[in-house]
């Protein structure tokens, strides 16, 4: 009984600060609190499978090993090699440039799809439920699909022709990754635009409205500057996703024709699983997780995780 | 999170009558409609035809007769095999990733130790942690824990590179339950495993069941790591076998297509059963 009177007027002033946990009151009786073992299972699955993997792949970088026996010490060899190797560099540039035709295809669309579909009217539910469905297809399952349908003699490929070898040259192999991709991902971040878009209060539109704005005006002077959160995440997700495709460049192009369409994981995949040089390949990796890294500081840091939840909530 | 609800319900209810059609994006929207609709269709459509019909129509044409027998040889091929796996590597997956992240996310609400800070910030910085980036020193830890080609190899770091995510949903859902319940609680006498069991679970029902769901969609889709820690062939997850069906029905693209749309099916089930859920699951999937 005196707990609960004592209680009550603490948690009227942590109401205004609801996101922090109650400090510690050593004067009044404990509540049961966990202890930090709670955290132990956790803690160790992310170390041993996720930051160990992290501290070894710099350390793999300064060794040789073929994937029997033990890795041996070698210095900066791995780290020369890598700075003057030529298909490294094209392997960096392509994979930039994949990331650059992503995002500047991906958004725009993204950005329209999701704005048109946060609209009221009923159809719009029903056409983005089928705008959706690419996204219940693995990333596997995409681009093997798209391998068949791309294919040049039995596929949908063969019934247009200027895309009927589209895989067989460099630059189409390229756009076929774009549009893949594109496939593939647009759904997702439309999801996040068509929260967002739902979000922008109503009032600003009908104050437009009065004024007599065109809809061109209200999309770029209330619905753009309303979304700039959004964009910033949205881009920095694309941007991150757009450096690691894997099971694209694999299963549809498989870094062809010749080595036109690797891209930086593909080349650690390569070195390292077909080639036995772990080593180098660790450097790549390394190389691709210092870009990855800083990009990501930029998404928590312009963004914060706090609104990527409630971006999650707004579905 | 009451207002993103109050908007989103309040938006179409509000609308003003005098709203023109907007025919650019409906235009738009319609194209997206095609890229979308035409492939997903074609897939549909091969899957049920025989080959040499398929042959015979084109690509595009309706079929002229339906067949399962795509069903019957991609089932027969193997596809029952990898089905299992990649249902015994999911239901690992979502039990594993709950029973951690559960009591850490309720560890780093309610624990008053440094600790618990600390590890909120780790996990926070675990988000930008790029998966393909750590399969060699993964390859090299699974190896010396003699746990390579088999699917606890898989389970294991598909389980670790999922808990940022999951714990981070789960301690922004726990932040919401109000401290007078905890008092309650502990007035009532109990410790803090019976509050975890009787407070915390029910009251984050909605986020566990999203952070269910995007374990189980980041287990289902796993291509990686069981590429390059596996390679017994009885072994082999669903989007591995996919790989082999290339390989196997190299000029059988219905056939193919058949395995392919059976991949996604259970997904699509889900998706017309537990939409909220699979939307908030995908979201997460999309971020990683």
């Amino acid at each position: 009984m005196t707990a609960t009177v004592r209680v009550a007027p603490e948690d009227g002033s942590d109401a205004t600060a609801p996101a922090r946990p109650v400090p510690r009151r050593p004067s009044r009786p404990a509540t049961s609190r966990p202890s930090s073992w709670y955290l132990l299972p956790a803690a160790l699955f992310f170390g041993v499978f996720a930051a160990f993997p992290l501290v070894l792949v710099v350390f793999l970088s300064f060794t040789s090993w073929e994937g029997i026996g033990d890795p041996a010490l070698i210095g900066l060899d791995n780290w020369v090699r890598l700075v003057g190797d030529a298909r490294v560099l094209d392997v960096v540039g392509t994979t930039l440039l994949l990331t650059v035709l992503g995002w500047a295809t991906q958004t725009p669309i993204a950005l329209l799809l999701g704005v048109w579909a946060a609209g009221p009217q009923r159809n719009r539910a029903i056409l983005s439920s089928i705008f959706f469905l690419p996204l219940l297809l693995s990333s596997a399952a995409v681009a093997l699909m798209w391998s068949r349908l791309l294919d040049p003699y039995f596929g949908l490929a063969a019934e247009f022709g200027p895309f009927q070898n589209i895989l067989g040259t460099p630059s189409g192999a390229l756009a076929a990754i774009v549009f893949v991709t594109g496939w593939q991902f647009i759904p997702f971040h439309t999801l996040l635009y068509q929260a967002a878009a739902r979000n922008v209060p109503k009032v600003l539109y009908d104050a437009a409205t009065i004024d007599g704005a065109t809809r061109w005006h209200m999309f770029w002077y209330i619905t753009l500057p309303q979304l700039r959160n959004t964009i910033i995440t949205s881009s920095t997700i694309m941007v991150v996703g757009s450096l690691t495709y894997f099971e694209t460049i694999l299963l549809l192009t498989n870094g062809g024709p010749g080595t036109s369409t690797y891209t930086v994981p593909f080349e650690m995949y390569i070195r390292g699983f077909r080639s036995f040089e772990f080593g180098y390949a660790s450097a790549i990796a390394t190389v691709l997780v210092v870009v990855a890294t800083a990009i990501s500081l930029i998404i928590v840091k312009f963004s914060g995780f706090a609104k990527m939840r409630s971006t999650m909530e707004g579905m | 999170m009451t207002v993103v609800s109050d908007v989103s319900v309040s938006g179409p209810v509000s609308t003003p009558p005098k709203e023109r059609p907007n025919r650019i994006a409906g235009v738009f929207a319609a194209i997206w409609l095609v890229i979308v609709g035409v492939p997903i269709y074609t897939m549909v459509s091969w899957s049920l035809q025989e080959r040499d019909d398929f042959l015979d129509n084109g690509p595009v044409a309706l079929p002229s007769a339906i067949t399962l027998e795509n069903f019957t040889e991609v089932v027969t091929g193997g596809f029952a095999r990898y089905l299992l796996n990649t249902v015994i590597v999911t239901v690992a997956c979502v039990v594993l990733t709950l029973a951690v992240a559960i009591p850490a996310a309720y560890a780093i609400v309610r624990s008053t130790s440094w600790l618990s800070g600390f590890a909120f910030r780790i996990f926070l910085l675990g988000l930008a942690i790029p998966a393909q980036a750590t399969i060699i020193p993964l390859y090299l830890i699974i190896n010396r824990m003699q746990l390579y080609d088999s699917l606890t190899a898989i389970i294991l770091p598909t389980v670790a590179f999922g808990l940022p995510l999951s714990i981070l949903v789960l301690a922004g859902s726990l932040r919401d339950v109000s401290n007078e319940l905890y008092d309650a609680m502990t007035i009532d006498g109990a410790g803090p495993f019976r509050i975890l069991w009787q407070l915390v679970v029910p009251m984050s029902r909605g986020s566990i069941a999203a952070v269910g769901t995007y374990a189980a969609l980041g287990a289902w889709n796993q291509f990686l790591f069981p590429l390059i820690l596996t390679q017994n062939p009885d072994l082999r997850v669903l989007t591995l076998g996919l790989q082999r069906f290339r390989q196997e029905f190299q000029i059988n693209l219905p056939g193919m297509m058949m395995a392919v749309m059976l991949t996604a099916l259970p997904v699509f089930v889900l998706y017309l059963v537990a939409r909220r859920w699979l939307i908030a699951g995908l979201a997460g999937m999309g971020s990683r």
